[in-house]
């Protein structure tokens, strides 16, 4: 780990002020104190934002807000988060380990970094840490890679899973800077590698994320996501589908479907959506409309498995949540 | 911990991490491949006093600004009993309580815990008497090798306290983030199942 001066903030002019000089904020560490260890970050000045107030969870008709430096673990155990955004809660509980989740805020999760063992490694070329270096996986281990939104500049896969139910929900992010506040659809956060990789989000420097929300709706109730994986627990996405449907009177009134672990941004499924409204639930409903969960896809060496494993998934889940 | 020895054990990690997670085939090391530096602070800022509560004393050290929570209580604070397994977030063995949370110190940074009330595994017993699960642990043989004990305990402490021990399977998922290397899984289980019972 390189040198670094460390700060601890308690305002968020503070904050902001130590950001514009190139601190590099820390919530829970659990990205950032690996990648500095790894020399991959190697910032000169670490900026402790514990002390800032986004902390709060509040729930009202209209939405869910949540303060930035809520824990993984909070957001995922509170009560009425459970109740009306059962896919938040999921994606947070096979998020990672019981541990991790305690120390994991909300705000570093959508901001971590890729898991491309590649880009861990400073001894091997990747574009998203050396721009311009080359991409060891697009002919190395590839079997984790992205076949969705890739470029032959990257292949890695966004790691989040909640931030892939947050994109399904069509959540809003809220940042602030220097000069002044904005709000962000997630959908527009994060940015396909194309041929600038190493800009992850559309976050500018110094910007923090301060809180994001969660328009409620008929479908938020009805939603789940499940997860893929080479083992049961504790372990990334091989494949992954964040689902929410609007099903009143025998018809699917709304349908909202993400997948991760197959995109290099957290993927919506607009086609899906359209192939699911105004159908009767059911199994060729279902069927029909997975089959376009794959749409587009450009399949690696050793990761074309997860075309077919997508559309399994997709297909799945929308079984569990619109019933069979 | 000196410059040279944190270059070192950087270097050692990183044959180890190469060599487990990617297959065959990275490059050797290129200097010009490295991430572009920024600029070096000065030695007096790199430091800092970090004060706290370890298993009720209070306790006080100056330490690198680098230096993680597991260091500071191994190292500087003479607590060996958390373990260091793979030093990232990926095996639970440095599980200790901060504030009566469950979490990994090696990836968490000492000055950050500033005033913290921080269990470890040395902090469970009372004088002779052994905390119920880590007399659970003795009882069902849920240590082999120990290695992985200690956080599998901390982890347990946790897991109890929060309440998901309604079921094996949910014992199973919630104890995920510990890995036990030489397979005393269905024991430690057993330890914490009957431990919650009795609590
Ligand atoms: C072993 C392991 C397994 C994991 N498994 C999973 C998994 O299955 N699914 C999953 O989703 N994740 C997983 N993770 C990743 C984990 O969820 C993230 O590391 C965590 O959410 C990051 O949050 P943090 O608060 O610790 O971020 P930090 O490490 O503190 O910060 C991460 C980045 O975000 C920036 N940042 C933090 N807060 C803000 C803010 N408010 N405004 C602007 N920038 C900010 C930091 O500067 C830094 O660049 C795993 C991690 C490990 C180590
Ligand atoms: S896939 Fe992306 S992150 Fe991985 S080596 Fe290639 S450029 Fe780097
Ligand atoms: S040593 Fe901390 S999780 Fe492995
Ligand atoms: S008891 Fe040996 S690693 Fe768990």
């Amino acid at each position: 780990m390189h040198p670094f001066a460390f700060s601890r903030v308690s305002t968020v002019t503070a904050a902001l002020n130590a950001g514009a000089r190139d601190g590099r904020y820390v919530a829970g560490g659990t990205t950032l104190v690996d990648l500095m260890r790894e020399t991959v970050e190697r910032p000169a000045h670490v900026v402790d934002i514990n002390g800032l107030p986004y902390k709060d969870i509040t729930v009202t008709r209209q939405g869910l807000h949540v303060g930035s430096l809520v824990r993984m673990s909070e957001l995922a155990a509170h009560p009425e988060v459970r109740a009306t955004y059962p896919v938040l809660s999921q994606a947070l509980e096979l998020s990672a380990s019981a541990q991790l989740r305690n120390m994991a805020s909300i705000g570093g999760n959508i901001m971590q970094r890729p898991r491309c063992p590649y880009f861990r490694d400073v001894h091997s070329a990747c574009n998203r840490r050396d721009p311009g270096s080359g991409c060891d996986a697009l002919r190395g281990d590839n079997r984790m890679q992205a076949i969705l939104g890739t470029s032959t500049h990257c292949v890695a896969t966004h790691p989040s899973d909640l931030a892939v139910a947050l994109v399904a929900l069509d959540a809003v992010i809220q940042v602030r800077g220097l000069d002044g506040t904005r709000s962000i659809p997630v959908q527009d956060f994060f940015l396909r590698p194309g041929d600038t990789p190493q800009s992850e989000h559309s976050l500018r420097p110094g910007e923090l994320i301060t809180s994001l929300t969660v328009p409620t709706g008929a479908h938020t109730r009805r939603s789940g996501y499940l997860k893929v994986r080479d083992r049961q627990s504790y372990e990334f996405a091989l494949a992954s589908a964040a689902v929410a449907l609007d099903i009143r009177g025998g018809v699917v009134r709304g349908a909202r479907v993400a997948v991760g672990g197959v995109g290099t941004v957290p993927w919506r499924l607009p086609r899906v959506e359209e192939a699911l409204v105004g159908k009767r639930p059911g199994r060729r409903t279902w069927t029909d409309a997975a089959a376009l969960a794959a749409d587009g896809a450009v399949p690696l060496s050793e990761n074309a498995f997860k075309v077919k494993l997508v559309e399994r998934t997709v297909r799945r889940q929308l079984m569990t949540i619109g019933g069979q | 911990m000196s410059e040279t020895f944190d270059e070192a054990t950087t270097l050692k990690r990183r044959t180890f991490v190469a060599a487990s997670t990617a297959a065959a085939g990275l490059p050797l090391l290129t200097s010009d491949r490295l991430p572009t530096s920024t600029t070096t602070p000065a030695p007096a800022d790199r430091l800092s006093t970090v004060r706290l509560t370890v298993n009720g004393e209070q306790r006080t050290a100056q330490v690198d600004n680098r230096t993680s929570l597991l260091d500071l209580l191994r190292e500087h604070l003479d607590l060996p009993g958390t373990k260091k397994g793979c030093d990232q977030g990926a095996c639970g063995a440095c599980t200790v309580l901060v504030d009566d949370r469950r979490v990994n110190a090696c990836l968490t940074l000492a000055v950050m815990h500033q005033g913290a009330r921080v269990t470890t595994i040395e902090g469970l017993a009372r004088g002779e008497q052994l905390h119920p699960l880590q007399q659970a642990f003795i009882d069902h043989d849920g240590l082999q090798c120990g290695y992985c004990t200690p956080g599998q305990v901390m982890s347990g402490v946790a897991c109890i306290a929060e309440g998901h021990t309604g079921s094996r399977e949910e014992i199973r998922e919630w104890m995920s983030g510990n890995l036990c290397r030489c397979g005393a899984y269905t024991n430690i289980v057993s330890a914490i199942e009957q431990t919650a019972k009795e609590a």
